[in-house]
């Protein structure tokens, strides 16, 4: 008997999303995804000034901030042929990685962990015990058996005050939590901690772009002008607290989020076998070590991989109209002519059409359109998107940093190359890429103050600044990657205004509903198998779910086979 | 389980925290408010002997900026102790708990606390098409801001988007997306505008709320007067280039690099009214101006139709900013910049102008009191 599960909201970078699933047998057998909020960007951004592009699309979520401001600032300089110097592409990678760390480390402590830490269980723990793995996993240096009792005082009396606050109504004492109390007791302390450190990383934010959320971006270069000589500029004060920001993020990121990882990863392998989903993996590319346009020295490397078969990486083009093309049949909009056939995101069109229940509602109608999300296709495969895919096509193209952090990370976890396409392996690579990330944001570092040492000082390409100097017509594709995956920003420009602007956003990728031949995107196709033995605490589906990244909250509704509500599930 | 709700003093004692981390807390929360020294023991007094003050907070059409925001803004101890203090009963970002633990913990605070309960609400609400542009749970943002309004003490409306619309509301305005202050007439609605606030803003203005128990003196526009009475023009740094006449041409140029005033480039500072050049972002770090950018007028009503951002302000005809009044009479007349509000325009007369509106403003606030005791 198949009992029917609504996800309803879980909360993206664009607002609100909802799943339904099948469950039979204690594992799940179908499930649809769909977005249920949409503002409209696209027709808003229609006749505007290209220049400002980058502050409307920043906007579209302000969870993973700067990433739309980047890939908008890119398509725009890419169709008018800007190359922007190499200090702002530096600028706009610590941008990049700060983002990165502090994001992947929020996931990881404040959306994520509570699937696996059981918090209530930490009170059982031993302090003295706490200390001795935490000593026996990292050099951190707050792991005295006085630090854990601390925080333990903390949590009882959290808890005897009887308002659990954010910890209220989770699924503890659930069985699936395998933690001994010792690692909960060092999971819950690391979230407090990471809680902390995580509005210092975005400082690299306010310096270069005067604020986080929605630091500023510049068409041309980066707006912070570098002159070692005065307080009003970028200058010796400025880096220096950049260059702090940056040892003190890789050195949490080293001694508490990997071996955090680790540890409870070595207790979970059995979900390294579940949630692989699709077989495909794109990615985009993104960290240039020189310039935009030079992707073949991109740090994350560009690329796509089919059927998980890593001896081939297939070539990926924003520009080939053949390739990336956006699909409705399932999705509340309308073509001009027809929902049938795709179109390429230049040739895109954004016709809000409702068709699904009038609210309040229960069920979609899941054989009809019933998202406000388009379905993209990359050669007419579905592809999922984000860390995983990173860090497979970079280990496929021979990258052997990324081939080395991978290859010690699977043996310490004594798991086989294939743990890697799984709800684990999703996690592990988000971590992985954070550990990358951390060194490479000390290399663009070097790389600016080596540069301003050598007298280069530029941060702006203004030469196409007035629009007396476009072209009449030009068209343009930002290409990025967000920490949730591949982002591209299409643009045509008409007499010096926006004609068309597209957003094919990560989430895009991977939440979408299905396409016209009813091939499931990321998350419909990664929940499939994924069990629920007890369908009242579905910690397993939020697992899965929350390896993708989600963003903020979601809530799951669940249902019985007569699409009656049961429950509606806690999650975070 | 106490037989009262435990006030915030025994709160922070049971959570480990000593009378004197105590005491540092209060006098943050007495500096993050603006209050002078003499206010610290008020501050004090509240907390120790307030029960806490039960919370719901709402997104709708947003990107979750505004909750990024309030993060940030924390200090370490603040942020466990914010976070418990206020009784924050219904959170998506925030709460282990969502869907059916999370409504049940929010109904039960409506019914119980009916009247008594702070709602913040995070994004606007899209009335066109029934609404279907925004549905939670297969109900509208309209439906549910609406049942929970009704029981509500204050509202605080976080943001640009629920204080004014901010980009979804920006022409055509597709969804029909509306500020929270249009669509709820409640007696006591509180704007903290800003695409998002400053996160010290944030979080003052509920610390005014509990420690003063009383809602801060507001503007005309429902705004805290003690973050958004004042331009950014006036209490920006880089003002005396201004003043001299030293620009920034290009982004980038010689100017740029010496740290000259902005305006040329479009700067919205004289017609923004916010907090970015005295309190800063991120804990003071630097603000949109310090670090090489225009303000983009981000706390303004209408600012995303207000642009390009790039055209500097005299190029709007009428909104040279030491322009004469008459002349911003006849633009505003001609209707030659739809949505620009009146106060902005105001504003941008001259200095000694200025000062006389000043003046008149504080009258009219004093003639028609919002807020306050």
């Amino acid at each position: 008997m198949a009992t029917r599960i609504v996800v309803d909201p879980i909360t993206r970078i664009e607002g609100h999303l909802r799943i339904e699933a099948e469950v039979k047998d204690g594992r799940i057998v179908d499930a649809y995804s769909s977005g249920t909020m949409v503002r409209g960007f696209e027709l808003i951004l229609k006749g505007r000034d290209p220049r400002d592009a980058w502050a409307f699309t920043e906007r579209a979520c302000g969870v993973c901030t700067t990433v739309h401001a980047l890939a908008s600032v890119r398509a725009v300089e890419d169709a008018l042929g800007i190359t922007v110097p190499q200090n702002a592409e530096m600028v706009r990678n610590l941008m990049f990685c700060a983002q990165y760390m502090q994001d992947h480390v929020v996931h990881f402590y404040h959306l994520h962990a509570l699937d696996w830490v059981d918090v209530v269980s930490a009170l059982k723990a031993d302090p003295q015990k706490t200390c001795e793995i935490a000593r026996s996993i990292s050099r951190w240096p707050r792991s005295s058996p006085a630090y854990f009792a601390d925080v333990q005082k903390r949590i009882a009396a959290f808890v005897n005050s009887g308002q659990l606050g954010i910890f209220a109504n989770g699924y503890w004492g659930h069985p699936a939590y395998k933690l001994p109390a010792e690692v909960n007791l060092l999971g819950v302390a690391h979230y407090l901690e990471a809680l902390e450190w995580q509005k210092e990383i975005v400082k690299i934010h306010t310096i270069f772009g005067g604020k986080n959320p929605h630091p500023n971006y510049l068409v041309g270069g980066a707006p912070c002008a570098i002159n070692v000589d005065e307080a009003n500029a970028i200058n010796a004060e400025r880096l220096a607290m950049v260059g702090q920001l940056l040892d003190q993020a890789q050195q949490f990121i080293e001694m508490v989020y990997i071996p955090d990882l680790l540890a409870v990863a070595s207790f979970y392998k059995d979900w390294a076998s579940v949630g692989g989903g699709l077989p495909n993996y794109l990615v985009y590319g993104d960290l240039p070590v020189h310039s935009y346009n030079d992707t073949v020295d991109y740090k994350f490397p560009r690329g796509a991989i089919l059927n998980r078969d890593l001896s081939t990486v297939h070539e990926v083009s924003g520009k080939d109209t053949e390739q990336i093309k956006e699909f409705i049949s399932h999705s509340w909009y309308e073509y001009s002519d027809g929902d049938e056939a795709g179109k390429h995101p230049w040739k895109g069109e954004t016709n809000l059409k409702y068709t699904g229940p009038k609210p309040p509602y229960e069920h979609l109608n899941v054989e009809g359109k019933y998202s406000w999300l388009k379905t993209p296709r990359w050669n007419g495969h579905p592809m999922e998107v984000g860390p995983l895919a990173r860090m497979l096509v970079a280990y496929a193209s021979g990258r052997e940093e990324v081939q080395e952090v991978v290859n010690s990370t699977l043996k310490k976890l004594d798991v086989p190359v294939t743990a890697l396409f799984s709800t684990l392996g999703r996690t592990a690579a988000r971590g992985l890429e954070t550990v990358l990330i951390a060194g490479w944001a000390k290399e663009f570092y070097q790389q600016l103050l080596s540069n301003i040492k050598n007298g280069d000082t530029r941060m702006a390409n203004t030469d196409m600044w007035e629009p007396e100097t476009w072209p009449e017509e030009a068209t343009g594709v930002g290409l990025s990657e967000a920490p949730r995956g591949a982002l591209a920003h299409w643009i045509v420009i008409k007499d010096k205004k926006i004609d068309n602007y597209q957003l094919v956003v990560p989430s895009t990728w991977n939440a979408s509903p299905r396409d016209p031949q009813g091939q499931r995107s990321a998350y419909e196709a990664s929940l499939i198998g994924t069990p629920v033995n007890n369908p009242d605490q579905p910690v397993e589906i939020l697992r899965t779910i929350h390896s993708f990244d989600p963003c903020i909250a979601c809530a799951v509704h669940l249902y019985d086979e007569k699409g009656r509500y049961i429950h509606q599930v806690a999650t975070f | 389980m106490q037989d009262h709700p435990l006030t915030i003093w025994e709160h922070a004692r049971l959570r480990g925290y000593s009378r004197r981390d105590f005491l540092r807390f209060c006098s943050w929360l007495a500096a993050a408010a603006g209050i002078e020294a003499s206010g610290v023991g008020k501050v004090l007094h509240a907390m120790d002997t307030k029960p806490r003050l039960p919370v719901v907070w709402f997104h709708f059409q947003e990107c979750t900026c505004c909750s990024e925001s309030f993060i940030r803004s924390s200090h370490p101890i603040v942020a466990d102790i914010i976070l418990d203090k206020i009784s924050l009963d219904y959170t998506e970002t925030l709460q282990a708990a969502a869907g059916f633990q999370a409504e049940e913990a929010l109904h039960a605070t409506m019914k119980k606390y009916k009247g008594e309960y702070l709602m913040l609400v995070e994004g606007s609400v899209p009335l066109k098409d029934d609404g279907v542009y925004c549905c939670i749970g297969g109900r509208t943002a309209l439906d549910i801001l609406k049942e929970a309004a009704e029981g509500a003490k204050a509202l605080i409306c976080w943001g640009s988007c629920a204080s004014n619309g901010c980009i979804q509301a920006a022409a055509p305005n597709p969804t029909g997306a509306t500020p929270i202050g249009k669509i709820i007439h409640h007696p006591q609605v509180i704007n903290v505008p800003g695409c998002p606030p400053i996160g010290e803003v944030m979080a003052a203005t509920v610390v005014h709320l509990l420690a003063f128990e009383r809602v801060p003196q507001l503007d005309g526009l429902s705004r805290p007067k003690a973050f958004y009475s004042r331009r950014v023009h006036d209490t920006c740094y880089r003002r005396p280039n201004y003043d001299a006449g030293l620009f920034v041409e290009t982004f980038d140029d010689e100017n740029a690099k010496r740290g000259y005033c902005l305006y040329k480039m479009g700067c919205r500072g004289p017609v923004t009214y916010n907090a970015c050049g005295v309190t800063r972002w991120n804990n003071g770090v630097s603000f949109p101006i310090q670090s090489g950018h225009g303000c983009i007028g981000c706390s303004e009503a209408s600012f995303w139709d207000n642009g390009p951002f790039y055209r500097h302000l005299a190029s709007f005809p009428g909104f040279g900013i030491e322009s004469t009044a008459d002349t911003v009479g006849m633009a505003v007349g001609a209707a030659a910049v739809a949505g620009m509000a009146a106060h902005a325009v105001v504003t941008n007369l001259s200095k000694r102008k200025h000062i006389r509106e000043g003046i008149k403003e504080g009258k009219e606030n004093a003639d028609t009191p919002k807020g306050g005791a």
